[in-house]
């Protein structure tokens, strides 16, 4: 406890670091995600090319990911673009399945009678499936938001920033408290990020909290 | 007015959904297609705003080729409600409603003053504006369906058997409802169903289409019933189609008759045991009938027999007359004017002579 109190700025700012790595991921991997998912969703050999591809893009080790990346992108071994290249990846891999399952869960009818109404295919996609398909895509974006906080600590090993520098600063100098607030924070944050993501798709979807059938 | 010409629907896998149909329903009426599943109606329906494009044939509204008209355009100037009524679960009522003039880029509020409106026309209570399908019952969601397709005010509305899925009460309470409607609107209805009863209810013209897409009858719901034009059609129509052709014959020419009658609070009729009287209020509206002299003094509007249907002068049918006379316990049916007061009698042998008089001044027209 006494080391803790005595970092509190140390603490704060690989807090901050920790955030910055993994939460533009999650962002730019939804982004990409939902084209993917909605290409997925058109024909059927779409959908098994895109959600084997990227099922195979999630069996790839971390951190051989962040080890290959430089090479790939040709970047400096330590850039944090690697990181958030290869998080962005995993949360990719995460969520085009999630959307593609979100948006073929819409019912039919209803996008049957968007388009009777006169909706065109892109408008009705933004306005009609999109957010008919929130409640789902929120689940998967919790998963991989969480995944994603725990993944930036593999990033600590071989040297980036983030929580994951209290482990390996810790083990290395042998401070047990410094891993276990490290350990304990990660969990915090992750939990933080986890409800207010709750919270952010109960406001994104009123249609869901109302009682059904209130009026009969 | 939408006219079918040698309308062909072929499915990709062979089977033909609609055989070279010939059809054109009239403007200001409501067209009810109707037939066994697999005849056809519905991808008739749907090929009228492009849901479905015909694989042969021309299918023009208002005299314009629809081919040539953009499928989403096209579809914001016709109404479309839909089985179930299909609304966005994500937006509210107001909002449903508003869904096409929003499209048409009409500003906000004027289109949410038109779906206020418009809750009103169908009998939805203001308070339910904010709220979401999901809280609305079956009939009221089919009322916001309907609302949704009128927003715009286009000429033509396609109903795909919108009343199928709400119980048998509440759907006579939507078909007499939208009856009401029609007769304010005049639109271009079509409507599809698989229930005859529903189709000889609400349509002016009738359209019978029998498996693999073929128009078997096309006609006024009374000639249907009548005259149905073969087997098929007869079997279709079903049983009691001349009782129910009846609802479609006019009583004008019925004649009332006399029926002994005695106000509530007068003292009871003396005499014979086994003759009826028919009981009124003050109003002179019919409460029940009394048997012989009845048990008290006075005669009141409580140990009374029940009385049967009612025939309504004003607007009946033979088939209401029939009903009255056939339910009533006496064996004479009571007739009301449209105030509900007592008007006369029908027998059962004045409507059947009635019947034959209709009958052979039809076969002489």
């Amino acid at each position: 406890m006494t080391w803790v109190l005595g970092n509190l700025p140390l603490i704060g700012d690989l807090t901050l670091e920790h955030l910055a790595f993994a939460l533009p991921p999650v962002v730019l991997g939804l982004l990409l995600a939902i084209p993917l998912g909605w290409l997925a969703n058109r024909t059927r050999v779409g959908r098994a090319i895109v959600i084997n591809l990227a099922g195979l893009l999630y069996t790839v080790p971390s951190l051989a990911l962040f080890v290959i990346l430089p090479v790939v992108l040709g970047t400096g071994i330590l850039d944090p673009l690697n990181v958030i290249v290869a998080l962005t990846v995993y949360t990719l891999a995460l969520l085009v399945r999630t959307v593609a399952d979100a948006l073929s869960a819409v019912p039919g009818m209803v996008i049957d009678s968007a388009t009777a109404m006169g909706y065109r295919p892109v408008r009705r996609f933004l306005a009609v499936e999109l957010p008919l398909s929130i409640p789902v895509v929120l689940a998967g974006v919790r998963v991989a938001a969480v995944s994603s906080i725990s993944l930036v600590t593999v990033g600590s090993v071989i040297g980036f920033g983030g929580l994951g520098k209290m482990f390996t600063d810790g083990f290395q100098r042998d401070i047990p408290q410094e891993i276990i607030a490290g350990i304990v924070l990660v969990l915090v944050i992750a939990l933080v990020v986890d409800g207010l993501l709750l919270l952010l798709g109960r406001a994104l979807t009123p249609w869901t909290q109302v009682r059904a059938g209130a009026n009969r | 007015m939408i006219e079918f010409r040698g309308v062909t629907k072929r499915f990709p896998d062979g089977t033909v959904a609609v055989d070279a149909l010939d059809l054109a329903v009239d403007a200001g009426k409501i067209t009810v297609f109707v037939g066994p599943s697999g005849c056809g109606k519905t991808t008739s329906l749907r090929m009228i705003n492009r849901m479905i494009d015909p694989s042969d044939g021309v299918i023009s509204v208002d005299g314009r080729d629809i081919m040539s008209v953009d499928a989403a355009d096209l579809r914001r100037g016709i109404g479309y409600v839909i089985q179930q009524a299909g609304l966005f679960p994500h937006r509210t009522i107001l909002d449903n409603i508003a869904t096409v003039p929003m499209l048409l880029g009409w500003d906000k509020a004027k289109a949410r003053k038109r779906s206020a409106e418009l809750m009103e026309t169908v009998g939805l209570a203001p308070e339910m504006a904010k709220r979401y399908p999901a809280q609305l019952s079956g009939g009221q969601q089919q009322r916001v369906g309907v609302a949704r397709a009128l927003a715009a005010d286009p000429p033509v509305l396609l109903m795909d058997e919108p009343f199928s899925a709400v119980d048998p009460v509440v759907r006579e309470s939507l078909q007499e409802e939208l009856l009401r409607l029609q007769s304010e609107l005049g639109k271009t209805i079509v409507f599809v169903t698989h229930d005859i009863d529903e189709a000889v209810k609400l349509g002016d013209k009738v359209a019978v289409f029998r498996t693999g897409g073929v128009l078997a009858q096309y006609d006024a719901p009374g000639h249907l019933l009548s005259r149905p034009a073969d087997n098929f059609v007869d079997g279709f129509v079903g049983r009691d189609r001349g009782y129910r052709g009846l609802g479609f014959l006019s009583s004008a020419e019925l004649p009332l008759g006399e029926l002994p009658t005695v106000t509530v609070g007068d003292p009871v009729p003396t005499g014979d045991d086994a003759a009826w009287t028919l009981v009124l209020d003050t109003d002179r509206q019919p409460q029940g009938w009394l048997q012989g002299s009845g048990a008290g003094p006075t005669v009141t509007a409580e140990h009374l027999v029940p009385g049967g249907s009612l025939y309504d002068v004003s607007s009946g049918s033979l088939r209401s007359a029939l009903d009255a006379a056939l339910s009533s316990p006496s064996g004479k049916g009571v007739a009301i004017d449209a105030d509900g007061a007592y008007a006369g009698s029908i027998s059962a042998d004045d409507v059947l002579a009635a019947l034959a008089r209709v009958r052979s001044a039809e076969a002489a027209a």
